[in-house]
């Protein structure tokens, strides 16, 4: 069995948080990310979703190395880059892209669009300098922007077109792995099902691996071959996507489902919402016939398997 | 459309600042004059031509009137501002070296990085320049190069503090987030994004600097350890005139208003490039 384009093992992230008062400053640990697995295997698009703070998006960070976690291990193709240097990492950067939320911020304002496409090329130094603009302006069309838009600059485009530009950087380098942070939460809806579209064909003609980190849970139902969901940095809940659209388990994963808009208000009564406090006390509680595994029986939450790759965070009695 | 670059609406923002326009046309009829001084003065400096004539007041043959030493007083002036903006721009040049690569180590690395700049920054901050000046100046006995260089240890401060904010601002930017993730190192990064990025405060500290360190060099000069005579320094010239003062005005009058005309033009040159190039610092 070849390894996956992505595995995270164990990885937490650990702020420390200024208490307030006292005379000399005091700290104490914040918990964004705790303990959390994902495994991406190749050619397979793996939703992460959860509420805002949820830790989805310091995970996905930890995964490129752009934040260092504090505990746990990073494999790329199954070699762990966890510790690696700036040098050792560099060919393995090559594997791994990102799209932003914010196109933006996301793309240098004083270069044009063909300099900003090409970038990765120059930085690899992959190609002589016309041949590094020339893949530059192919990935423009191939992401559905004229060649003539090479020499314009970023604020002369649509969020729509930014986010097209920030996805041809990405995937020029011709990446096995693209994290996808929020790529379409701040697009318009027309334009969001394009964006969309386009992911969805590069992915099948690239044969890309895509963790895609959203709160959109139409375009996840739509997009993603399976779902993980994150709550107080935890996985509370991981199954296929149709499993966790139709037989979610955990309280955190209904209450989501629940919060997307419904249109016909006869269904809208069934809707329930819980306080955070609420949800912090529901992981649910099992006895081992419940399991298609079988797991330890402990008073601490952990993950075990109640179908089908379907995961859920329990307390198993 | 037409591809309009940052450039154009800076540009644009800048015509609109008639006061800086202005500004603009004097420093540029300033310059001129200082890099064709030989063709439009009729002598040189430091030539003494009409000793019998010292003292001249203003008159067709003699625009400016003739000094203490029998030079006409025009040239004198005019080759004045050669020296007054050399130093300026030489001192500028000096203080955005310095200030650049401080500014952005200080801005990307933070930590102690950027204290010990911080705390360099503040050094140079509780020093007054002129005491400061006089006292190297007197070390060294003045000329042209300790002039530009004590202007550029003070003139520095500006572009470093103004670098370093533009950096610190814009390496939490996701372009910057997406260069990491394509493996740059920092000193790419630095150089090619952040740096670039920074551009507008570094015109605006290199064209702040000038005046600063035009009024530099002039009150060392007044003070007799700057230029040494007889290299025409406006500075030294005030000081002359200051003494024939109540006979002869136009021996103190002509080379303040060169000196007070020029930092006012360059300054406000300045501010208005600043209010152009970057329109969140305007009023500051």
């Amino acid at each position: 069995m070849t390894a996956p384009a992505l595995e995270l093992r164990g990885i937490s992230k650990v702020y420390p948080l200024r208490v307030p008062g006292g005379w000399l400053p005091r700290f104490s640990d914040h918990h964004a990310v705790r303990d959390v697995s994902l495994v991406l295997p190749r050619n397979r698009i793996l939703g992460l979703v959860g509420e805002s703070g949820s830790g989805k998006t310091t995970t996905g960070m930890m995964a490129l190395r752009l934040v260092e976690p504090s505990a746990g291990r990073i494999l790329v193709d199954g070699v762990d880059i966890t510790a690696m240097d700036h040098a050792g990492l560099k060919p393995y950067r090559r594997r791994m892209q990102v799209v932003f939320q914010d196109s933006y911020s996301a793309l240098d304002p004083m270069m044009t669009l063909a300099q900003i496409v090409a970038e990765p090329l120059h930085i690899h130094g992959l190609g002589s300098k016309p041949e590094q603009t020339e893949q530059a302006l192919g990935w423009l069309a191939r992401v559905g922007l004229d060649r003539s838009y090479g020499n314009r600059y970023p604020h002369e485009l649509s969020g729509g077109q930014r986010q097209r530009v920030a996805i041809a950087r990405a995937l020029i380098l011709r990446p096995s792995v693209l994290v996808a942070d929020e790529p379409t939460s701040a697009l318009d809806v027309s334009v969001k099902a394009q964006i969309i579209n386009l992911l969805q064909d590069l992915q099948a003609e690239m044969g890309l691996s895509i963790l895609f980190i959203s709160h959109d849970l139409s375009v996840v139902r739509s997009l993603t071959d399976e779902v993980a969901v994150m709550f107080n940095g935890r996985i509370v809940e991981q199954a296929p996507t149709e499993a966790i659209f139709t037989d979610a388990r955990h309280a955190y994963t209904r209450s989501l489902l629940d919060a997307v808009p419904v249109q016909n208000p006869r269904e809208r009564r069934h809707r329930t919402f819980l306080t955070r406090a609420q949800l912090e006390a529901a992981t649910p509680r099992l006895a081992q016939a419940d399991l298609a595994r079988p797991a330890l029986s402990q008073a601490a939450p952990q993950l075990v398997a109640v179908g089908p790759d379907h995961w859920l965070e329990a307390v198993v009695t | 459309m037409k591809t309009r670059s940052p450039a154009y609406f800076a540009w644009r923002r800048f015509a609109a600042n008639k006061g800086a326009l202005v500004a603009g046309a004097v420093l540029l009829v300033l310059i001129l004059m200082a890099v064709f001084a030989p063709l439009i003065t009729k002598t040189g400096y430091e030539a003494q031509d009409f000793l019998v004539q010292s003292y001249a007041f203003p008159s067709t043959e003699f625009w400016f009137g003739v000094d203490d030493l029998g030079r006409d007083f025009f040239s004198r002036i005019v080759y004045g501002a050669r020296v007054s903006l050399t130093i300026g721009f030489t001192a500028a040049a000096f203080s955005v070296l310095i200030g650049i690569p401080l500014g952005a180590l200080a801005g990307y690395y933070e930590g102690w990085v950027d204290w010990a700049v911080m705390r360099l920054i503040e050094l140079f901050s509780v020093v007054p320049p002129l005491l400061a000046a006089m006292l190297l100046g007197a070390l060294t006995n003045g000329g042209f190069f300790t002039i530009v260089l004590i202007a550029a240890l003070f003139g520095w401060v500006q572009v470093c503090l103004l670098v370093r904010g533009q950096v610190k601002a814009f390496k939490e930017k996701e372009f910057v987030r997406a260069a990491q993730a394509l493996g740059a190192s920092p000193a790419y990064i630095i150089r090619r994004h952040l740096i670039p990025n920074a551009i507008s405060p570094i015109i605006v500290g290199f064209v702040l600097a000038i005046p600063l360190a035009m009024m530099l060099e002039a009150s060392l000069s007044f003070l007799g350890i700057g230029v040494p005579p007889p290299v025409p320094s406006w500075g030294q010239m005030i000081n002359t005139g200051m003494n024939f003062m109540y006979f002869y005005w136009h021996l103190a009058v002509f080379p303040t208003a060169a000196l007070a005309i020029t930092v006012l033009a360059t300054t406000l040159f300045g501010d208005g490039l600043r209010d152009a190039l970057d329109p969140s610092l305007k009023g500051r």
